[in-house]
């Protein structure tokens, strides 16, 4: 058995929540572009698109992220792309993000009042230019608050990419406990890194909201 | 002795000082009404009466015990008590005939049977013995007043306080819900009544009361108050609502 | 590609999919149930009049909330099992759910009680009602309506996040996909299925919680 003092095993978990931020921002990103689509999918007059993002979201938000992740590893490399842990669990995490920031968004440009897209169309707006001044720069400030919420559980959903075998906070934790047993003090130590990732998300994400109510109220 | 009894009764919230120093008395069996601008402490003041407001300083007397915080006295007195609030409060989830029988079954521990009985009787005196079973988003304005009116009544109180019991309502819905209340006076019920009625308040109250800026200003006979103000401060408050 | 799928070599294994359905169902439906009077009980915590019982339950939302599922499965299983508390796999499984929902629950059941208005409180009060009285017949029900959406919502994502236990063993129905895979090698085919059946369940839920909703908050 190596021995690891308290520094190592910290040191250790430390380099690999680097890998954590890496995939979550890849994920936040990703699943932010393709979820702006979804969104104008979800909310466009076109039945079509409205419908395919409608089992988009209900399919990615009905399943567990775990099942997604092992359908991208194993899928991808049926089609004979031998794919690294990384590029699976940053597929799979941006669908998973793209479906819930679309949803998210949309009810943000749904929370616009009717009057606003009857004033702009009134004033002889297209579609285009009612979205891009009047609707989207609304839906905007209130998206923030519930955006930034949810990178929170983008930086969770992460540690599932430990499963396919991607090293990360999670199985650098596993790793480490194989190595020496001390599960309560690894574990506790991982929980407690993570906490420091998504805390400040969530205070921000609170406190950006508390603003937007003062905002609105006044 | 009086039924209700308050000395030099104080009540600020932070800066702001809504009772200055209250005193009055009220006896068993007398109808109250208390007039005044909106924000002169009226409505503040029957919620000390009942001990939904704390008081900071003076004494109030409830028949014949000293109103103070704790919780077993302040059930105590809100046994004797009862309160109909401007925007009704029923329960929502409840039926007329369940938001009657609620304390009654859970203060009183009372038998489902004999608490519904107790209901029934409760809402008929208030003329909707047929609503037993109705929800109250099924109940016009008027009607919700009224239930809850008998949710007190089926506490068996000494007193009744109405705090603007008809300003939420639609003016042709007023009339239902003072001629319960007249009933109530006229069985000699005590009742302590915010209210801007003002015929109402000349017709059926004893004891008139205008406050003023946390103070009680003046204090009289209704018919004296009404054709003879003797402050200036009541001249206008009556020109005005008049 | 030249790849055939083999869904045949699936359902040769119906039984044991089975029996993890039931599993996930089972250990769903009572972390659902246990999770719910925990929130209620955090809610109450959080609104507490004594100051540390406020300070714990809102460490407890906030450590919850702000770790992922697995972690919290591994700590309690593994690093509780060092400490001399041992749990068996299915055990670990369900206090880690009820655990985790209970956090997520605290905060939907406190937006809840805050959503009903003053009025309520003080015409219960003015009928001689104690605090938990007015809360628990006055406040509880019509705060859980304004808030069962919500409520539902986390429950299906507690649901769906039980696949995670797999990984302790417990043998609910991703593990039982684990277990097929290793043995006809036919991964993709089996998550697919297991995929479909997760999605089944989450439908499934929603239409029980909806007669559930109409039961338990339908007037007359």
């Amino acid at each position: 058995m190596v021995q690891f003092t308290f520094w190592d095993i910290l040191r250790n978990l430390l380099l690999a929540a680097q890998w954590t931020v890496l995939l979550s921002l890849i994920a936040f990103v990703g699943g932010a572009v393709v979820g702006l689509i979804v969104c104008v999918a979800r909310i466009s007059k076109n039945p079509g698109p409205r419908w395919a993002a409608r089992i988009y979201i209900e399919v990615l938000q009905g399943t567990p992220l775990l099942m997604q992740l092992f359908l991208c590893f194993f899928g991808l490399s049926l089609i004979g792309l031998n794919v690294p842990p990384l590029a699976a669990a940053a597929i799979a995490l941006t669908l998973y993000t793209s479906a819930f920031l679309g949803e998210i968004w949309r009810g943000c440009v749904e929370a616009i009042s009717k009057g606003q897209w009857e004033a702009s169309a009134s004033l002889a707006l297209t579609y285009p230019e009612q979205m891009r001044y009047v609707i989207l720069p609304q839906a905007l400030r209130i998206a923030v608050a519930p955006t930034v919420g949810f990178a929170v559980q983008v930086v969770k959903g992460t540690a599932l990419a430990s499963i396919i075998g991607f090293v990360e906070l999670t199985k650098a934790g596993t790793m480490i406990n194989n190595a020496t047993f001390q599960s309560f003090l690894v574990y506790g130590l991982v929980a407690l890194l993570y906490f420091a990732l998504c805390f400040p998300l969530s205070l921000l994400s609170r406190r950006l909201e508390r603003r937007l109510n003062v905002a609105r109220a006044s | 002795m009086s039924l209700v009894r308050l000395d030099g009764v104080e009540k600020r919230f932070g800066d702001l000082h809504v009772l200055k120093g209250i005193d009055l008395k009220v006896e068993a069996g007398q109808v109250v009404a208390i007039i005044g601008k909106s924000g002169s402490g009226k409505s503040t003041l029957l919620g000390c009466i009942n001990g939904l407001e704390s008081h900071d300083d003076g004494r109030i007397t409830v028949d014949g015990k000293v109103v103070s915080e704790d919780a077993r006295s302040l059930r105590e007195l809100r046994q004797t008590v009862g309160m109909v609030f401007q925007q009704f409060n029923l329960f929502p989830h409840l039926s007329a005939g369940r938001n009657v029988m609620l304390a009654p079954m859970v203060v009183h521990k009372a038998q489902g049977q004999a608490s519904e009985a107790l209901a029934r009787d409760c809402l008929a005196k208030v003329g909707l013995a047929e609503k037993f079973d109705t929800y109250p988003d099924k109940l016009s304005g008027g009607q919700q007043q009224r239930v809850a009116i008998a949710r007190t009544l089926a506490m068996q109180p000494k007193i009744i306080l109405c705090d603007e019991i008809t300003s939420a309502l639609d003016p042709e819905l007023v009339a239902e819900v003072l001629k319960v209340v007249k009933a109530l006076a006229d069985q000699g019920m005590t009742l302590i009544m915010v209210t801007h009625e003002m015929a109402f308040a000349r017709e059926v109250a004893d004891l008139l009361v205008f406050m003023h800026q946390g103070r009680v200003h003046e204090v009289g006979a209704p018919a004296v108050l009404f054709d003879a103000p003797q402050t200036p401060e009541l001249c206008q408050f009556l020109g005005a609502v008049l | 590609m030249n790849y055939t799928f083999h869904f045949a070599d699936v359902f040769a294994y119906g039984d044991l999919l089975l029996r993890g359905l039931w599993l996930t169902i089972l250990l769903s439906a009572v972390s659902t149930v246990l999770g719910l009077i925990v929130g209620i009980a955090g809610a109450l915590g959080r609104n507490s009049e004594i100051a540390p019982v406020r300070w714990l339950a809102g460490a407890y939302v906030e450590l919850i909330r702000n770790t992922p599922f697995i972690v919290q499965l591994f700590f309690l299983y593994f690093g509780l099992a060092q400490m001399g508390l041992k749990m068996t796999a299915g055990q670990a499984a369900l206090l880690a759910m009820v655990v985790n929902l209970g956090a997520y629950a605290t905060e939907i059941v406190r937006a809840g009680i805050e959503a009903i208005s003053k009025g309520q409180w003080e015409a219960g009060l003015s009928l001689a009602m104690t605090r938990w009285q007015v809360f628990r017949h006055v406040v509880l029900l019509p705060a859980l309506e304004k808030i069962y959406p919500a409520l539902t919502s986390q429950f299906i994502i507690v649901m769906l996040g039980s696949s995670v236990v797999s990984q302790i063993s417990a043998e609910e129905l991703t593990f039982a996909g684990n277990f097929i895979q290793s043995r006809n090698f036919r991964s993709f085919e089996v998550y697919f299925v297991i995929t479909g059946l997760y999605l089944l369940l989450s439908l499934g839920f929603r239409q029980v919680f909806r007669l559930i909703g109409k039961r338990v908050f339908g007037k007359g």
